[in-house]
């Protein structure tokens, strides 16, 4: 399909919003609904919309896999990372309040980091099964 | 202090688990994985110490009060599941080193010990919380890492095994998702100890019922309760040989752990007796012994064997819980534990004869005691456990099933705990007819590197984590006092709340 030129310019144009769609939701997701599963499935349809136009070995080169597998496991250890960050304060596991002086304040920055790590793992993952797949049909 | 020590048992392989994921190398990834297990095998012991007496050790996950937050409450009954599952995932990690090197492809070391991780993790979870929503959470944990290592599997059919276990796990855990919606609808909590102590202002609605149904056959579809086990046999048939050890000695445990927690905490006693539940329990518990066993003597590979025992196994500790006396409860709590303790044996020993032979069908393997004396004299000690023989771990278990069932005149079960006991034998004597007697054949071996000694000598890790079940199946058999005292504390509870 990497000559149709109206699909070529389209998912040029639409990729850009995508993703920033999905940093909306990721960041504004302990305001509104969304979070960080939602935003990581998102910005993984943006990789996916440029593998399907410009081909799975263009896509490969943009994210590399190996990447992709260390960003899975970091985005998991960011999340434990939180909690026991919040047990070393001296609260309980996933305890938000305890990580900075304010609680409330610590609330929102131990959400949103939470969030990050699972948009983080959720968008690699979704990435690596598409990418998977994609390999089965068509090997190299 | 000891509430914090508590959540590493989760908290070790989540972080862990991750890391291991990047490593490629064997050496690392096994050496990681045995850390672990050993970290949560010292914290389940000790946990278990602390609340042997009838105490609970509480945690609030995120500071957060129950009903709202995740409650992790753990009595000797936690505690005893806790210490079971990572007693066996440390003897799986021992037998692990040699028999994955063999088993599994080189570039997916590091993602399979992550997934046994992963595993572990979500069992110890199961065992460990006080929230069914965050139960059913834990159970998708272990039960998506499963079908991932059961699909490792050298054998092709390995695939097809771990799909139809997919299938009917999803069908599972979605059923158990619906009752606890449904339950949530009704009681609004998902607190077990909430939904409990408020069970009366809602028992009345029709709701609850449909839910119990739903959470018990979802949970029976988990724990292969006779019906419902048509995945188990070719799932731990077909599996790399350590995770056929670890999920027969694991996996179906903690399912029934939940199925009694279920029954017994959640809602009462006097709610479900009504509803025909323990006579239905106990009819698919004897069908389940004799079915189980005269299929595993049916079979003539060891692997598939061992695995429809299972059913049968499972079926006496499901007839120890339907007895709903103090022996009868008593009893299905130390058989979850000598269960675990005898299979894992047996499936070591099967694991390693498919290291030295390359086979586990009985035809193949004639005569073939001669080579490898010790590991069949392991498997023997095992069965003999299995069968019941006194002096072992099974025949204290058996003996505290038959005296409830004796106690209250239930013929039919003394008589299917019988028959299964003589099939057992019939089953096992199949294995050895095979092994001793039968004329020594040479087994056809392909695909052996040059200079491969693995035919001819079996590793020392995996000896050591053989003879370690082994000798744990006559030690448990002689001093008795650990899991009669735990299983003993448990019933106490249980039928006194």
């Amino acid at each position: 399909m990497g000559n149709d030129l109206v699909l070529r310019v389209v998912s040029k144009w639409l990729s850009p919003i995508i993703i920033l769609f999905a940093f909306y939701v990721q960041f504004h997701g302990d305001y509104s609904p969304g979070g960080g599963f939602q935003a990581g499935v998102i910005f993984s349809s943006a990789i996916l919309l440029y593998a399907l136009t410009f081909g799975i070995d263009a896509a490969v080169k943009l994210i590399p896999e190996k990447a992709l597998r260390l960003c899975a496991s970091f985005g998991v250890l960011l999340y434990a990372g939180v909690g026991v960050l919040s047990m070393l304060k001296g609260g309980n596991f996933l305890n938000y309040s305890v990580l900075v002086e304010d609680p409330l304040l610590g609330q929102h920055i131990g959400i949103i980091v939470i969030e990050l790590g699972v948009g983080i793992t959720v968008a690699s993952v979704m990435i690596l099964l598409f990418f998977t797949f994609s390999r089965r049909v068509s090997p190299e | 202090m000891t509430e914090q020590i508590t959540i590493l048992l989760v908290i070790i392989p989540l972080l862990c688990a991750p890391i291991t994921a990047i490593f490629k190398s064997h050496k690392i990834a096994w050496a990681i994985t045995f850390f672990v297990s050993l970290c949560c095998l010292l914290i389940s012991s000790y946990i278990l110490l602390q609340v042997i007496d009838g105490s609970q050790v509480i945690y609030e996950l995120g500071g957060w009060q129950p009903p709202w937050g995740i409650e992790y409450k753990i009595d000797s009954l936690n505690a005893f599941v806790a210490l079971i599952v990572s007693v066996m995932a440390v003897v799986s990690t021992v037998f692990a080193y040699a028999s994955v090197q063999r088993e599994i492809d080189d570039d997916l070391y590091g993602l399979f010990y992550a997934a046994f991780q992963l595993c572990l993790l979500g069992l110890l979870g199961i065992a460990l919380t006080g929230d069914i929503f965050n139960l059913f959470v834990f159970l998708e944990i272990s039960s998506l890492s499963s079908y991932a290592l059961i699909s490792m599997g050298s054998n092709r059919k390995a695939l097809t095994a771990a799909f139809s276990y997919l299938i009917l796990g999803t069908i599972g855990a979605t059923f158990f998702l619906i009752g606890v919606g449904f339950l949530y609808a009704a009681s609004g909590s998902l607190n077990i100890f909430d939904i409990a102590s408020r069970f009366e202002t809602y028992e009345k609605m029709q709701l609850v019922t449909t839910s119990f149904i739903f959470i018990i056959l979802g949970i029976g579809l988990k724990a292969a309760i006779f019906p419902l086990h048509s995945w188990l046999p070719n799932a731990y048939g077909y599996a790399p040989s350590v995770i056929s050890i670890f999920l027969a000695a694991t996996a179906t445990k903690v399912s029934i752990y939940v199925l009694i927690r279920v029954l017994f905490d959640v809602y009462p006693m006097e709610y479900w007796s009504k509803l025909l539940i323990p006579q239905v329990l106990l009819t698919l518990g004897c069908v389940a012994v004799i079915y189980g066993s005269v299929r595993a003597w049916q079979q003539n590979e060891i692997r598939r064997l061992l695995a429809f025992s299972s059913v049968a196994q499972i079926g006496y500790i499901i007839i120890g819980l339907a007895l709903l006396s103090h022996s009868g409860i008593t009893s299905a709590i130390m058989h979850m534990f000598n269960h675990a303790v005898i299979k894992a044996t047996l499936f070591m020993a099967a694991g390693m004869i498919l290291y030295r032979a390359r086979s586990t069908t009985l035809s193949d393997l004639g005569g073939f005691a001669v080579n490898m004396p010790w590991t069949f004299a392991a498997l023997f000690i095992a069965g003999l456990s299995l069968i019941g023989v006194p002096g072992t771990a099974g025949f204290v278990s058996k003996w505290y099933l038959l005296e409830g069932a004796v106690a209250q005149q239930k013929w039919f079960v003394v008589i299917s705990i019988a028959l299964g006991s003589v099939f057992a034998v019939a089953y096992l004597w199949k294995i050895v007819d095979a092994m001793y007697f039968s004329a020594q054949r040479k087994i056809h071996i392909t695909k052996v590197k040059s200079g491969d000694i693995s035919l001819a000598v079996a590793p020392k890790s995996m000896s050591v984590a053989l003879w370690t079940g082994a000798i744990a199946c006559i030690y448990f058999g002689l001093f008795t006092k650990l899991p009669t005292d735990a299983a003993k504390s448990v019933a106490t509870a249980l039928l006194g709340s």
